[in-house]
């Protein structure tokens, strides 16, 4: 479970997270929305303790945050932009990753067997393609099993077939009891995915409920319409 | 300390495959291999070699180190995201860079010596201590370097810092320096001057290498001066310790920063 109490973080004069609150517990797939520096990375960085809020905490599995690292152990990360050593090989990026990770000694290789990326696995990883740096990086944040998995943009980048062995797989952990929380632009992949949406903007949060509730909420026939009420800002508080 | 070791092994891995070090190498393969065809008295190749070396080594270990962090800085926020310290990455990163970079330099100028040359090897402690310095260079500068990169998220502006930097240290400097002495060469500045020189690690490097030669008795009454200080045990303790807190400081202030950071 993840608890972010009054969550504050200012970048110079810029607020991005305003006093954010909100639970995310524990099996739920959590759909992250916003327009563009609406706060969603920065919220997410926070999760991870890349970004070190101004205020506010946050806790997992009621643990409180505060430069400790071992919780990390427990997530899973996948970012946007895959970037790698470029001379390493994309063997030795799993071997360093599990390395790097020695405490846990249970991996979950189904998403490299699905890719077949076995085949890529000489090769250097300047000389991959995007979509398949994207392969692995998604390989990387399911490898160890985590409790919580945090997928940005997971899918940008992927071809089709990929793209759906990915989601089946988000879909498949989440049955298995895993938390997970992605952020995209794509609305067929909520619908496809999501159950709660939190939805950011301008660094505050705007709604925080079930996709029907918000549907239903903006009195939008479907859930396109229904976002872009909110985000034209036609939508007062519908926190519930 | 071990996942310290790991993150120095790949990061090893991963630099001494890029075509930059390769470069590098053959460089001060050719230019060593260079100055022993082409002069016969040890000295002056000693000499030459080690301005190659303070000229070079600052230049190549300040830019690659800030180059190195702005493009993997997406790679850092992934290993960061993993169960880690940050300290413990900062320093594997500055390890598996500087390592590298040093071993490259040290086979460069030392397999050519080996390889083609007697005299430079009756001259042995000398090269020691351009070795030792060639190496507190690398380790000085990439210091500086990943201190810059941390400061500035601006790649536009900490390359041109880095650049600078090296340009003060390697030809400002002793410009201002020659400036001093000229408008106050009234005054015995000797000591001061070894104050001066102590606060630069690249004249600090040159002197300490040069008063190991037999050219130093040409400097004068001020070489003098520095053959006694430099040659001294205080004098050696003192410059290394100077060269030490050169690269210490740089390091400590960015981890600390670097500890702080937002990604």
């Amino acid at each position: 479970m993840i608890t972010i109490e009054n969550l504050y973080k200012k970048f110079g004069t810029i607020e991005a997270l305003k006093n954010i609150s909100a639970e995310i517990s524990k099996g739920s797939i959590t759909y992250l929305v916003g327009p563009n520096a609406s706060g969603k990375t920065t919220l997410i960085k926070s999760i991870l303790g890349l970004v070190k809020p101004t205020s506010g905490n946050i806790l997992i599995d009621k643990e409180k945050l505060n430069g400790n690292f071992s919780y990390r152990e427990k997530i899973g990360y996948m970012p946007q932009i895959a970037s790698f050593p470029e001379n390493l090989t994309v063997e030795e990026i799993f071997s360093m990753i599990k390395n790097l990770r020695a405490n846990t000694k249970i991996y979950d290789e189904e998403l490299i067997e699905k890719f077949y990326l076995k085949k890529e696995f000489k090769k250097r990883l300047k000389n991959l393609s995007g979509g398949t740096r994207q392969k692995v990086n998604a390989c990387i944040a399911f490898l160890f099993d985590p409790e919580i998995l945090i997928l940005d943009e997971p899918t940008a980048g992927l071809d089709p077939v990929s793209s759906s062995i990915l989601k089946d797989k988000i879909i498949h952990e989440n049955t298995c009891g895993k938390t997970i929380i992605f952020t995209s632009h794509i609305l067929s992949e909520l619908e496809e995915l999501a159950e709660q949406v939190v939805f950011l903007l301008e660094g505050q949060i705007r709604f925080n409920g079930t996709i029907s509730n918000l549907i239903s909420s903006t009195e939008k026939q479907n859930l396109e319409r229904a976002i872009a009420s909110i985000m034209n800002g036609n939508n007062d508080e519908h926190s519930s | 300390m071990s996942i310290l070791l790991k993150i120095i092994r790949y990061q090893f891995h991963d630099i001494s495959r890029s075509k930059w070090i390769i470069i590098y190498t053959s460089f001060f393969f050719l230019v060593t291999y260079g100055l022993i065809s082409f002069s016969n008295d040890t000295s002056k190749v000693i000499i030459s070699l080690l301005n190659v070396t303070l000229i070079i080594i600052p230049l190549v270990s300040i830019i690659f180190g800030t180059i190195y962090l702005y493009n993997n800085k997406d790679y850092i926020i992934l290993i960061l995201s993993q169960p880690i310290k940050r300290n413990v990455l900062y320093l594997g990163l500055y390890f598996g860079l500087t390592i590298p970079l040093a071993l490259s330099f040290l086979l460069g100028v030392g397999v050519p010596i080996l390889l083609f040359s007697r005299d430079l090897k009756e001259n042995f402690e000398v090269l020691v201590f351009l070795f030792t310095a060639g190496i507190f260079q690398t380790f000085i500068f990439v210091s500086i370097s990943f201190l810059i990169a941390t400061l500035n998220e601006n790649k536009i502006l900490g390359l041109g810092l880095s650049i600078f930097c090296w340009l003060f240290f390697s030809v400002l400097y002793d410009g201002l320096l020659l400036l001093v002495i000229n408008l106050c060469q009234d005054y015995p500045l000797e000591k001061i001057l070894i104050g001066f020189t102590i606060l630069n690690p690249v004249d600090l490097a040159r002197i300490f290498v040069t008063l190991k030669l037999d050219v130093a008795a040409l400097m004068g009454y001020t070489g003098a001066v520095f053959q006694k200080f430099f040659n001294g045990n205080l004098g050696n303790f003192i410059s290394l310790l100077s060269l030490l807190v050169w690269l210490v400081i740089p390091l400590l202030l960015g981890i600390r920063k670097f500890f702080k950071k937002d990604f």
